[in-house]
């Protein structure tokens, strides 16, 4: 079988409230929705790593052909919860150990 | 090589200093290292050199840029040769099908915008697209309507830029992608605008260009023409002197 290869996302969460990693991956897993149905989002193998809220950061796997449509998705969201937010691409890598290295940064 | 990234359209309210500078400072964390600010027609120079002192200090150049509204192609050519020389932008919002084609075959318009909410009133079809390939004039496509509308609006204006922008790649007419916020939530990284762009199908290298070559190139073009050295296209003035 061949291997799924895989991105790992560093993410900053820019907004003035709070709220909680469930509410956060409902955000992005709505955007997804939205712009590419259930068909799209099922491609996408998301998974969320690592959420931080007072840092304001986190970490989402995908599948490396999904990158794109996960970049265009996340710019779409301007809310979190009904909170006004927004989502920045920090970095992106092929394994997580670079991808903290990478942060350090 | 590395991009130099531009944001050719945030419209704060130019007035509120602290609003300017919060703008200012997110763009230039955002990775842009050029921004254009829309600015009133009437605005002063000491307030232009306000808004280049906050934009220096976040270490971003900034543009100077007038939107034009004009009601018909008189008053465009009236307000093109009024404010031409002031601004190093001119962005023509084009609301009725005259103005749209005066001001795509109007050497001095540099943008040619159109309502995003009203999709009978966007007048990019073949023939302003071959009108502007012809002279200088970019389609100006704002990213803000993507994000803020929902569900069948969205769709339709989706539908509408990917018709807009194939046609442009037909007939080679330069895109710039901007923004077009006053909110700093709304604002976006260079790269997110571009992939932004995948929505109506423009390829990726196109969408980084518009974001970064296109623009640059619009600021560069007039800034000579502005400059003190300029005379025509292809002739400047290299030294003066009894000796010349």
């Amino acid at each position: 079988m061949k291997r799924v290869k895989r991105r790992y996302l560093a993410l900053e969460i820019d907004s003035e409230e709070g709220f909680g990693s469930e509410e956060f991956m409902d955000a992005v897993w709505g955007a997804v929705l939205k712009l590419y149905g259930e068909y799209g989002a099922s491609k996408a193998g998301l998974t969320l790593i690592d959420y931080d809220m007072e840092k304001r950061f986190a970490v989402i796997r995908i599948k490396h052909t999904t990158l794109g449509m996960i970049r265009t998705a996340l710019a779409t969201i301007t809310k979190i919860g009904n909170k006004p937010a927004a989502i920045y691409i920090l970095t992106v890598s092929g394994t997580i150990k670079v991808l903290h290295k990478k942060t350090k940064q | 090589m590395k991009r130099t990234f531009a944001d050719l359209h945030l419209c704060p309210n130019v007035k509120d200093s602290e609003k300017v500078s919060r703008i200012v400072s997110k763009a230039s964390k955002l990775g842009y290292r050029l921004m254009a600010i829309t600015l009133p027609s009437n605005i002063t120079q000491e307030e232009t050199q306000r808004l280049r002192n906050i934009c220096k200090e976040a270490k971003i150049d900034l543009a100077s840029r007038v939107d034009l509204k004009p009601e018909t192609p008189r008053e465009l050519i009236q307000n093109l040769r009024r404010l031409r020389r002031k601004f190093e932008i001119v962005a023509v919002m084009c609301e009725s099908k005259n103005v749209a084609r005066q001001a795509a075959k109007d050497r001095r318009v540099d943008l040619l915008n159109f309502p995003s909410l009203d999709f009978r009133r966007r007048f990019f079809d073949n023939a302003e697209a071959e009108l502007a390939s012809n002279s200088l004039a970019s389609l100006e496509i704002d990213m803000k309507p993507l994000l803020t509308l929902e569900g069948p609006a969205r769709i339709r204006l989706l539908s509408s830029l990917r018709r807009e922008a194939s046609i442009a790649q037909e007939f080679h007419v330069p895109i710039v992608i901007s923004s077009g916020v006053s909110y700093e939530l709304l604002m976006r990284k260079p790269r997110e605008l571009a992939a932004l762009a995948s929505l109506f199908d423009l390829d990726e290298a196109l969408a980084l260009e518009a974001v970064s070559k296109n623009p640059m190139s619009i600021v560069k073009r007039n800034r000579e023409k502005l400059g003190p050295k300029f005379v025509a296209p292809g002739i400047r003035i290299i030294r003066r002197g009894k000796d010349c």
